[in-house]
């Protein structure tokens, strides 16, 4: 399996203040990655530090095994699109392709054409004139025609209404599939991204909390209800690993524990946990953190 | 050509839905053998769903024998149709008269579905427990 991007003790400061700090992670080729975590906890930081805009105070990156320090070659392999896809309003779509055609050495015009042209954007007009979900399609299909193999997208749903949100997501499907690309995308909410995504990072101040495919997290996350007991009692239930949250309501006990085998317990209810909770319930409890091994393998190089 | 859709509200995994998906049409003769499932990017495009997931329910569905891929002209119904369960005619004439019944008695859809999947839970965990003892 190789890896598309890897960060080792990554770190920044802005003034005393660690926007981010000791961040290791690493994303394999062909995934399409959630970033996810509240504001403030350092997700536009991390992209802006993989896309080569800011440069880290501690540690470093390694996009397609090669540091990104002064690396032209490997930064035109990587595509961005910052927060509420800025654009210059007064130029028109096809200005903007033009413009994009002269400033990158890679870049297919024709490509980004029919993609534009499938989902209605017309070319003569300028950007600002525009709505909202225009734009970020439009910002979308210029990062694609850059070719990158990897895209970075800074909470690209965030300011969209569910329509153009979903359009948003059908067109970033559809190339991700024809090209192979390898994506990461910051959002703070989870429920549109469910199914878009099969690999999953939370940050928590400034930290790597959660860091996993999506179908290995959920299969080793479940819900367990049952009558009323203390959490010490739990512990000791054979299948579970940790108790992640906890909630008691009358004579009822719902936990989300991280399993370590099957949970036979007559005394649970077993359920399957969504995405959205699962994440929920780690950002809720700052404590709790599942990574797999090999992300700690940087840790202490 | 079948036509995927998602149950937005629902626990099934979004390739295990993919899944039955295809399965019932061929049980059903929406599908014959031969036809052509539509390629990933077109699944993955028009549900907004990550392709990855597309590869993984088509794969899981050329393991069990119901589809073939044929490289670099896309994936094809394979199976021929699949046999009769047995009593499945009149099962079926049994539960479509409880149905009705239950709704002529003012049940609602969701009670319905509660109902019947409390019974499977019940009936399958006793089923189980039986074949761990």
């Amino acid at each position: 399996m190789s890896i598309a991007l890897e960060t080792t003790g990554l770190g920044k400061r802005y003034g005393r203040q660690w926007a981010l700090g000791d961040c290791t992670l690493s994303l394999p080729v062909g995934r399409v990655a959630a970033l996810v975590g509240p504001n403030g906890a350092g997700k536009t930081t991390l992209l802006h530090l993989i896309a080569g805009l800011a440069q880290p105070d501690a540690g470093h990156v390694r996009v397609f095994d090669q540091a990104l320090v002064n690396n032209t070659e490997v930064l035109a392999r990587v595509g961005f699109v910052a927060q509420d896809s800025p654009l210059y309003l007064d130029f028109t779509v096809a200005d903007l392709l033009t413009m994009g055609a002269r400033l990158n050495r890679r870049w297919d015009t024709d490509l980004a054409r029919a993609r534009l042209a499938r989902v209605d954007i017309p070319l003569d007009k300028p950007t600002g004139k525009l709505s909202g979900g225009q734009r970020a399609q439009v910002a979308l299909a210029l990062a694609m025609a850059k070719r990158p193999d990897l895209l970075l997208l800074d909470e690209p749903v965030a300011s969209l209404d569910p329509l153009a949100r979903r359009e948003f997501l059908q067109a970033l499907m559809g190339s991700v599939a024809e090209d192979g690309t390898t994506v990461l995308l910051s959002s703070h909410i989870v429920g549109d991204l469910e199914r878009a995504c099969d690999y999953l990072i939370v940050l928590h101040t400034a930290r790597v909390q959660v860091l996993g495919g999506v179908d290995e997290l959920l299969a080793s996350h479940k819900i367990l209800v049952g009558l009323r007991r203390e959490t010490a009692d739990v512990a000791g239930t054979a299948g579970v690993a940790a108790v992640v949250k906890q909630s008691h309501a009358g004579k009822q006990t719902t936990l989300l524990v991280r399993t370590d085998g099957p949970i036979h317990d007559p005394a649970w209810t077993v359920e399957d946990v969504s995405l959205e909770d699962f994440v929920l319930a780690y950002l809720a409890n700052s404590d709790a953190g599942t990574l797999p091994g090999p992300s700690r393998r940087g840790a202490s190089t | 050509m079948i036509e995927f859709r998602l149950d937005a509200h629902s626990r099934v995994a979004t390739y295990t839905q993919l899944v039955q998906q295809v399965k019932q049409a061929v049980r059903l003769g929406r599908l014959d053998p031969g036809d052509r499932l539509p390629a990933v990017r077109e699944v993955a495009e028009s549900l907004a769903i990550n392709p990855n997931t597309v590869l993984k329910a088509y794969r899981e569905l050329e393991l069990a024998g119901v589809v073939e891929a044929r490289a670099g002209v896309g994936t094809f119904v394979r199976a021929p149709a699949r046999r009769l369960l047995v009593n499945q005619a009149a099962l079926e004439r049994e539960l479509s008269t409880w149905v009705r019944r239950a709704r002529a008695a003012g049940w609602e859809r969701e009670d319905l579905v509660a109902l019947v999947e409390e019974t499977m839970r019940a009936a399958f965990s006793d089923n189980e427990r039986e074949n761990l003892a």
